[in-house]
């Protein structure tokens, strides 16, 4: 199989307008991944596949993953001038990156046995703009799978046949598996109780309770 | 009767017996199971009925598949949030003498997964339940343990008197409050007349 930097420039090619980044992995594995822009994305994939030499046929798992906001720290020179002397400081900016939610395809083709070939599409943030499109009418076997992410993150896939809730019932409110989910508070009796759930132990049966 | 004279008696050919034993006898053998699975635990379930282990042996043999002629719920998996208001709906129309065996960690108290979002921490929170059996899963002897247990609960139930058996009570409830799916959880979480959170203390 071609290289991603060859698919990559393939797609740019043959895709006017489509935007298409490698995003490196630092595992051992070493698999990276085609972040392709949603704008594109449904052409992308109807493209890998439907080309020839590609023909990725077989789309083994479709799967969501959430990136809250965050904080980072970087470490900045900065010249200034302190009693009298220019001195270079250290100073640590702080920059706000934005979250967003993204789903990844792992795509194998049948035709030519090889693969993976992973491509992700994200979303603009995580309250807003949510929606992608759906890849359900290039492989059917999305169907059920993009439900489940639309169930459990909230990713809003535009053009899905029969977009519902999935594993949870249909008045339920949250998104369990986002990040900062917040399960009802039923803590109940547990023998050996660890970290986050010592700590409901401890909020729920206090130690006080002993001595009475 | 004392038990003397019975014995007495039967050497000279009479048998005594009550109509609260014979009863009893009648319906503790032939005791039949609604064919009904939740996970993993309905695999020992269906592997319990059949030749190997054999509950035909105690009159359980006949899986039914409808409620309204099963008189046993064998609630033998996972109880999911979702799935927890089917299984009420289900013991709901059993009619009755109904008996329920939560079978395995899951069914008794959410097992493995009790401290997730989706998962019921314990079918006794919507119905009662007559016979727990920890495991996961719990073998086959288990279950055949808790069935014979199940029989010795029946034989040992009265027909009159305050102790009288569930079913043969007027004020006794046959049928319990199905939950609602809410926003956040089933409404109510539990039912308060069959099951109340547990009192522990802390020893850390």
């Amino acid at each position: 199989m071609e290289t991603l930097e060859e698919i990559k420039g393939r797609i740019e090619n043959e895709i006017s307008g489509a935007i298409v980044e490698i995003l490196p992995n630092d595992s051992p594995s070493n698999q990276r991944s085609l972040l392709i822009g949603a704008e594109h994305g449904f052409r992308v994939a109807a493209w890998l596949r439907d080309e020839p030499a590609l023909r990725l046929d077989y789309l083994s798992n479709v799967t969501g993953v959430d990136w809250p906001e965050k904080v980072v720290k970087d470490k900045v020179k900065v010249k200034r001038v302190v009693e009298g002397e220019e001195k270079e400081i250290d100073q640590v900016m702080e920059r706000r990156l934005g979250g967003f939610l993204e789903v990844v395809y792992h795509l194998y083709s049948m035709e030519h046995k090889h693969g993976p070939v992973v491509i992700r599409m994200r979303t603009g943030d995580r309250a807003e703009q949510t929606h992608l499109p759906s890849l359900t009418p290039v492989w059917r076997g999305a169907e059920l799978q993009e439900r489940e992410v639309f169930d459990l993150f909230g990713i809003v896939f535009d053009g899905h046949p029969d977009l519902r809730r999935i594993l949870m019932w249909d008045s339920f409110q949250h998104h369990p598996m986002r990040r900062d989910y917040v399960e009802v508070d039923d803590y109940e009796y547990e023998p050996t109780p660890h970290d986050a759930v010592l700590a409901k132990a401890r909020q729920h049966y206090p130690k006080e309770a002993k001595s009475e | 009767m004392d038990q003397g004279l019975r014995s007495e008696l039967s050497k000279q050919g009479i048998f005594t017996s009550t109509l609260e034993e014979l009863y009893n006898w009648g319906r503790r053998n032939s005791v039949w199971p609604l064919q009904f699975g939740l996970a993993c635990c309905a695999i020992e379930m269906i592997a319990t009925s059949m030749a190997r282990f054999d509950l035909a042996r105690f009159g359980a043999e006949v899986f039914r598949p409808s409620p309204r002629q099963a008189d046993l719920m064998i609630v033998a998996g996972t109880v999911t949030k979702k799935m927890a208001p089917q299984v009420v709906r289900l013991y709901n129309q059993m009619p009755e003498p109904k008996y329920v065996i939560a079978m395995g960690a899951c069914a008794i108290s959410g097992g493995p997964f009790k401290q997730g979002y989706n998962v019921l921490k314990g079918i006794d929170r919507y119905i009662p339940v007559d016979v727990h059996i920890p495991g996961c899963p719990p073998r086959p002897e288990a279950l055949l343990h808790a069935f014979m247990t199940l029989q010795r609960r029946i034989d040992s139930q009265k027909l009159t008197g305050a102790n009288r058996a569930r079913h043969l009570d007027p004020e006794a409830p046959s049928e319990f409050p199905v939950p609602e799916f809410g926003a956040d959880d089933l409404e109510p979480a539990y039912n308060p007349q069959v099951w109340q959170p547990p009192t522990f203390v802390r020893d850390e």
